[in-house]
């Protein structure tokens, strides 16, 4: 029997066992729109703005470990979803989006509500194909889930033109994909694997870094058996997280510029780094020339681009973390080196730093910190929310002050460093998750960048709660500005409004809000009580800074405390100017 | 130092972008670049000639081998290859020049392939070497156009990059972490 592509699609989303899609129709995709009217297996979640859908394609992704699924229509329905892409490219998410392309034989003459879609999108994607014919469809979708979820994961574009869709052919789902220029190297070099082991056991100072390849490859357990059975202390970054217990005695929390004082520090002393499915951002190394003078390094990545490519790597290895990690394991369990203690005093020197420079805030009796705030969330979850953030202040103080316990359970937006973030990607994690916790930690800047998305958690009552870290300025700008530029807050500060309680009111949410810090435990009860979505303001202390901190451009030892003009008083009358400064600018 | 860069890819529309974006959106160099078919239709050979430090070269490699439409990078300088560049070089062809510019054509085993009144298109092929040479000699009778390939290269004796259908690994013969 003979399908439409619409039919075929949809077949091929039923076959990659897709149960939701987040979609937003239009001209072009109304066809699959209308096949999906009927459809019983697969769940179409109507977002407000393409950017919103595909960030909650993300949150599902990264939480589930399964392909997020989008599906929008031509022109400016794909161009929305541009930003959310490029954000699950850097942080290596597997999604297929779909997006509805004009009829074939108009595509290049500047039709209705046309773009060049896999022209612009192939920058920030793993992969990008336009379907010509019906006859390819099937085989094109089928390749796409294997190219995002394969290797190193990341975003695939499938372009649908409006004539393939609406044409008819035989359905046959291809059972495997071939591609003879695609196949990722799992294993790993069984000699490397061999070195990697040794060097483990001759180490004195050794410290593994590891990054969201951990929670990709889900070696997790892996992970955990090597630092314990090796008791090597583990750093992770803000996409790692989770990916190891925050709460292990092992554990050295997050490095790099927010990092914690004796992460850094081990990183800094240490004589072998275990890099596991990190890439050496910026955010983590500081400045390269001075990054780990006296380690050996090991760095085990999936992606060969990755290697060599910030830092140079002694013993690299090209493979999957889980696989790896295992192989090393079985190579360090026969050996007599495992428990012998070999590690003590570099465990000890550790928990000096730890002691020297605690994470701290001085948290008085009536302004609120964002810290303490988080630290409140913390608690009344018991640690066992679903958080995701947006970018900026409040995104370190969760990295900081939440023990992730659990894998997946942290989306946000690290590489990219997208605002509008939190708020899709919560939404997206609760719908995979309809009965676990989910928290939206953001701030007052980033919360409204994707707002309207409000309106898709009420409708579909996914109770997500979100925390507004609400200090009237975008927070880190600010910081920086305070710290780099002399005070002058240009543009960042946002001043009161909107009324968040009102707005979610608006939406048909819950508001509530706290404004001195009896309250923020109250508020917190009360929105957990709430079935539905809740929005919390928390009014803050405004000029809140975040710390530790490495400033650009210093290594990561170079830590700084508090602000540097903590001592000094502040002139009240001065920064009321440049407040108004800033709104004149805004 | 420059290196010549072969790079087997999947003849699809867009393939020729996805890599001249990767050099573009990386801001690596491309010197020239030129493209065609293979023996297997389904599959092209491009030659990329670009500059950089041996970090820059071992990315260019590692990146271009991550694209999923390119089966195999190889990076020439290290092996023994043969190149080839063609230029056709319209020069002044006045009477009293044409003998002088018939003379350096032949010197160099060149083709006139065009003449008028006042011109003779010359058409040259050889390693970069020799193309920089006849211009630099063509140059005194007035050089009105010019135009070059790009170069394309060949590695000689057993390292063969083009191969036919299933016959093809995704191995880069350089520039990767062993």
């Amino acid at each position: 029997m003979k399908l439409s592509g619409s039919q075929i699609l949809i077949e091929c989303l039923r076959k990659e066992n897709v149960k939701v899609v987040f979609a937003y129709p239009g001209g072009v995709n109304l066809p699959i729109f209308d096949v999906l009217y009927d459809e019983k297996e697969i769940e179409v979640i109507l977002c407000r703005h393409e950017q919103g859908g595909t960030h909650m394609a993300e949150g599902y992704a990264r939480v589930t470990g399964r392909p997020g699924v989008v599906l929008v229509t031509s022109g400016p329905g794909a161009t929305n979803t541009v930003t959310a892409i490029a954000d699950a490219y850097m942080d290596s998410t597997p999604l297929v989006v779909l997006t509805g392309q004009v009829p074939t034989q108009s595509i290049g003459n500047d039709a209705f509500q046309e773009a060049d879609v896999v022209g612009i999108t192939r920058p920030c994607t793993k992969y990008n194909i336009l379907v010509k014919d019906v006859n390819d469809l099937a085989k094109a979708v089928k390749e796409a889930f294997y190219i995002a979820t394969s290797g190193r994961p990341g975003p695939v574009l499938v372009d649908l033109p409006k004539d393939v869709v609406l044409a008819k052919t035989e359905f046959k789902y291809p059972d495997k994909v071939y591609i003879r220029s695609y196949s990722p190297n799992y294993k790993g070099n069984k000699w490397q694997i061999k070195q990697a082991a040794e060097s483990i056991m001759k180490a004195r100072r050794p410290v593994i870094y590891a990054g969201g390849g951990v929670l990709a490859s889900g070696a997790s357990q892996e992970l955990l058996d090597l630092a314990e059975g090796m008791q090597v202390p583990v750093t992770q970054t803000l996409m790692g997280l989770g990916g190891f217990p925050g709460t292990h005695p092992l554990s050295l929390g997050m490095l790099g510029m927010h990092g914690t004082y004796w992460a850094n520090m081990s990183i800094h002393h240490s004589d072998l780094i275990i890099a596991v499915g990190s890439r050496f951002d910026d955010r983590v190394t500081g400045r390269v020339a001075d990054f780990a003078p006296g380690a050996k390094i090991i760095h085990i990545d999936i992606d060969p681009t990755s290697i060599h490519k910030v830092i140079k790597a002694d013993i690299p290895i090209v493979g999957d973390v889980k696989v790896i990690l295992s192989g090393l394991n079985q190579i360090l369990k026969f050996s007599e080196n495992g428990q012998s203690g070999k590690n003590q005093a570099w465990l000890s020197q550790i928990s000096d730093w730890r002691k020297e420079h605690p994470l701290a805030y001085d948290q008085g009796d009536k302004i609120i910190k964002p810290q303490y705030v988080i630290e409140r969330i913390y608690e009344a979850t018991r640690g066992k929310a679903i958080v995701s953030t947006d970018v900026g202040q409040h995104q370190m103080w969760v990295a900081q002050y939440y023990k992730f316990d659990r894998p997946r359970t942290f989306p946000n937006s690290g590489g990219l460093g997208t605002m509008g973030y939190g708020l899709p990607a919560a939404i997206g994690a609760q719908k995979a998750f309809p009965d676990d916790l989910v928290f939206c930690v953001a701030g007052d800047g980033s919360i409204v960048m994707n707002i309207q998305e409000m309106a898709t958690a009420v409708s579909y009552n996914l109770p997500v709660k979100i925390a507004v870290i609400n200090n009237k300025y975008l927070g880190m700008v600010r910081q920086w500005q305070e710290l780099f530029y002399d005070r002058r807050y240009s543009s960042s500060y946002l001043g009161d409004g909107p009324d968040f309680v009102k707005l979610a009111e608006a939406f048909g949410a819950v508001g509530l809000r706290a404004k001195e810090i009896g309250e923020v435990d109250q508020v917190l009860q009360e929105a957990l009580a709430v079935k539905g979505p809740v929005m919390m303001d928390f009014q803050v202390d405004e000029e809140e800074n975040c710390y530790p901190m490495v400033p650009a451009g210093a290594a990561i030892h170079e830590m700084v405390f508090s602000d540097p003009e903590e001592a000094e008083p502040k002139k009240q009358g001065e920064k009321e100017q440049k407040k108004a400064d800033g709104v004149l600018t805004a | 130092m420059q290196h010549i860069i072969s790079v087997l890819v999947e003849n699809k529309f867009g393939a020729l972008s996805r890599i001249s974006g990767l050099f573009s959106g990386r801001g690596f160099n491309i010197e020239t670049l030129s493209v065609g078919p293979t023996l297997d239709p389904s599959v092209s050979m491009m030659t990329i000639v670009t500059e950089g430090e041996d970090r820059i070269i071992e990315q260019i490699t590692k990146q271009l081998n991550k694209l999923v439409d390119v089966i195999k990078v190889v990076d020439l300088i290290e092996k023994a290859y043969v190149e080839r560049e063609t230029a056709l070089i319209k020069v002044n062809a006045r009477p009293e020049d044409r003998a002088e510019a018939l003379r350096v054509a032949d010197i160099f085993r060149a083709n006139i392939v065009d003449s008028s009144p006042n011109t003779y298109t010359i058409e040259i092929t050889g390693d970069v070497n020799k193309v920089e040479a006849i211009i630099n000699l063509l140059r005194p009778l007035g050089i009105k156009e010019l135009i070059r390939t790009g170069r394309i290269a060949i590695a000689r004796e057993e390292v063969k990059i083009a191969a036919v259908r299933g016959n093809l690994d995704r191995r880069v013969l350089s520039g990767q972490a062993k």
